[in-house]
C-alpha cells in the first residue's frame, strides 16, 4: 500500500533520511522505532507530503506522492503534537473536517469520538484544552473517516492509562479490519501487543524492517525490547539508547512488584 | 476553495482587528469630509491616508495572520487538499476581509459625499493597493522562517515603497535633469504601486495643472482610456507576480 523508494532528505547539512526504501502492505501494523531525531517524524511527514524529499519516490496505493493531494483521503493522521486553530471550538473543528473530506455523516467511525467523550466538550475553544485532551481530539479525528491507512505519531504520549487502553483496543479492532497502521512510539511495551512488523531507524538510516516473528526467532527473545536490543548488538551500532530504555523499564517494574 | 475561505474569514472576524480597522477608516473619512467644505480637498487629504495606511495595514496584518494560522495550514496539509488551494483560500480570505473594511470605511463616505470620477479613482486605487500589498505580504511571509522576521521584512518593504522609493526617484531626476526624463518617469511610476496610485488620482484632480510639462504629459497619458488600462494592468501584475512567487515557494516548503 505504501512503497518508499530510495528517499533522501537533508535539512541544511543534517541528513535526516538516508536512502530509505521500504514497503508496507495491508493488514500490517508497522512500529517505527528509533531514538529521538532518528527521522521517524520526517519519514511520516514525507508520506503525507508535508516534507518534500530531496530525491526518491513515495507511492501510496500506487499514487505517487507529488502534487496531487487526492491520496491523502485514504490516510488518517494523528500528529505527535496536535496543533489546531486557537479560536476554533471542538465541535466546529469536527464539522469543518467532515466538510473538507466531503464525508457524509452516516459513514463516520465515531467509536473514539464517543469513548473519549468528545460530545461533552464541543463548545470549548481548542486553546483551552489540555495536552491530553488535544491528543484525544487528534485520535478521534484520525479514525473518524474510516481510512484504510492510519498513521499515528506517538499516539499514547500524554494520554491517561484508561484512554491509552481505549486507543490500543481501537487500534487492534482496526488491525483486524485489514488496514495498514503505522505507529511510532518510545513505549515498547505498548507496541508489543499491536505490531506485526518493526522498522528501526537510526540517524536517518533504516537498520532493519522485519516481522515480529522473524525477529523473535532470530534473537530467541520473546519480549520486543530485548529482541531489538539483541539485534542491535548484532548490528554493532550505537545501542546506548536501548540500554537506557531497559534501565527505565526496570526502574518502572521494580516498585510494581 | 470558498469552503476553506469561509473558515479563514470567520477566524479573521473573530479577532476584531479588521473591525477596528474599518471603524478607523470610517471615522477618518467621515471627519475629513465634515471638516473640509470642498469635497476635492477632502479627497486629497484622504488620499494621503489611503496611500500610507492601506499598504502598511495590508502588509502587517497579512503577515501576522499568516503566522497565526500556521496551525490551520498544517492541519489542512494532512488532508486531501492541494497546497495551491490552501494558500489561495488564505489569500482570498485575508484579501476579502481587508477589502470589505476599505469599502465600508472609505467607500461609503466617498460615495455619499463625493461620488465623482475623482472619488471613484480613489476607491479604485485603494482596492488595488489592498490587493497588491496583501499579495506582497504573502510572498514575504511564506519566505520568512518565523513571525519576527516576517513582520520585519513586511515593514522594510513598506518603508521602501512608501518612503525610500520617492527619495530614489528624486535623486535620479536631479542627477539627470539635463536629459528629457518624461517617458522615463512614467516607467519609474510603474515600479511602485503607491506612486502609480498617487499619480492616477492626482491627475483626476485640477492640481495637475501645477505640475508643469511633466504634469501635462502625465495628464495626456493617464487621462486617456489607455492610461486607465495601463494603471489597471500594472496593478494586476503587482498583484499576480508576488502571489505567484508565494505559491511557488509554498509548494516547495517543508512544514
Amino acid at each position: 500500500m505504501i512503497r518508499i523508494e530510495q528517499v533522501n532528505k537533508k535539512f541544511r547539512r543534517l541528513q535526516v533520511l538516508e536512502n530509505i526504501s521500504a514497503r508496507f502492505d495491508q493488514g500490517q501494523v508497522i512500529a517505527l522505532i528509533g531514538p529521538n531525531g532518528s527521522g521517524k517524524t520526517t519519514l511520516i511527514k514525507s508520506i503525507l507530503g508535508m516534507v518534500r524529499p530531496d530525491s526518491g519516490k513515495i507511492f501510496v496505493r500506487e499514487q505517487q506522492v507529488n502534487g496531487d493531494p487526492a491520496y491523502r483521503k485514504d490516510i488518517g493522521y494523528m500528529p505527535q503534537i496536535g496543533r489546531y486553530p486557537d479560536n476554533m471550538k471542538v465541535g466546529q473543528l469536527f464539522r469543518m473536517m467532515t466538510k473538507i473530506r466531503n464525508a457524509s455523516s452516516t459513514g463516520l467511525d465515531e467509536d473514539l469520538y464517543r469513548q473519549f467523550d468528545i460530545p461533552s466538550i464541543t463548545e470549548k475553544p481548542m486553546r483551552t484544552l489540555s495536552g491530553g485532551t488535544r491528543q484525544k481530539v487528534s485520535a478521534a479525528l484520525a479514525f473518524l473517516f474510516n481510512p484504510p491507512i492510519l498513521i499515528l505519531d506517538e499516539p499514547t504520549a500524554g494520554l491517561d492509562p484508561l484512554s491509552s487502553e481505549i486507543l490500543k483496543e481501537k487500534i487492534i479492532t482496526e488491525k483486524k479490519k485489514n488496514k495498514l497502521i503505522l505507529i511510532t512510539s518510545h513505549v515498547l511495551s505498548d507496541l508489543e501487543e499491536l505490531t506485526t512488523h518493526i522498522m528501526y531507524l537510526q540517524e536517518g538510516k533504516m537498520q532493519f524492517l522485519k516481522d515480529l516473528q522473524t525477529l523473535q526467532e532470530e534473537t530467541g527473545e520473546l519480549k520486543l525490547g530485548k529482541a531489538i536490543a539483541r539485534v542491535m548488538q548484532g548490528y554493532d551500532t550505537n545501542n546506548e539508547w536501548i540500554d537506557q530504555i531497559f534501565a527505565v523499564e526496570k526502574n518502572n517494574e521494580t516498585p510494581a512488584k | 476553495m470558498l469552503k476553506l475561505s469561509r473558515y479563514v474569514l470567520y477566524d479573521i472576524l473573530r479577532n476584531k482587528i479588521v473591525i477596528a480597522y474599518t471603524l478607523f477608516l470610517f471615522i477618518v473619512s467621515f471627519s475629513m469630509f465634515r471638516m473640509e467644505e470642498n469635497g476635492s480637498k477632502a479627497l486629497l487629504s484622504l488620499l494621503s491616508i489611503v496611500l500610507i495606511v492601506l499598504p502598511l495595514v495590508s502588509l502587517v496584518f497579512t503577515t501576522i495572520h499568516y503566522f497565526n494560522s500556521y496551525e490551520f495550514i498544517e492541519l489542512m496539509l494532512s488532508q486531501p487538499l492541494s497546497r495551491t488551494r490552501i494558500l489561495l483560500s488564505e489569500y482570498a480570505g485575508v484579501c476579502l476581509s481587508l477589502l470589505s473594511a476599505f469599502w465600508m470605511g472609505v467607500g461609503i463616505p466617498v460615495l455619499v459625499f463625493s461620488p465623482d470620477p475623482t472619488g471613484l479613482a480613489l476607491l479604485f486605487t485603494g482596492t488595488s493597493l489592498t490587493v497588491v500589498f496583501t499579495s506582497i505580504a504573502f510572498l514575504a511571509a511564506v519566505r520568512s522562517r518565523d513571525k519576527a522576521r516576517g513582520i520585519g521584512f513586511a515593514l522594510l518593504l513598506w518603508f521602501y515603497f512608501a518612503l525610500i522609493y520617492d527619495g530614489l526617484v528624486l535623486l535620479i531626476l536631479f542627477s539627470f535633469s539635463e536629459y528629457p526624463m518624461e517617458k522615463f518617469t512614467l516607467l519609474l511610476s510603474a515600479l511602485n504601486p503607491i506612486d502609480l496610485g498617487r499619480i492616477f488620482i492626482m491627475l483626476k484632480m485640477d492640481i495637475s495643472a501645477l505640475m508643469g510639462y511633466t504634469g501635462a504629459l502625465y495628464k495626456d497619458f493617464f487621462g486617456s482610456g489607455q492610461g486607465v488600462l495601463f494603471t489597471a494592468g500594472i496593478m494586476g501584475l503587482w498583484a499576480i507576480l508576488p502571489l505567484w512567487g508565494a505559491l511557488r515557494s509554498f509548494k516547495r516548503k517543508d512544514m
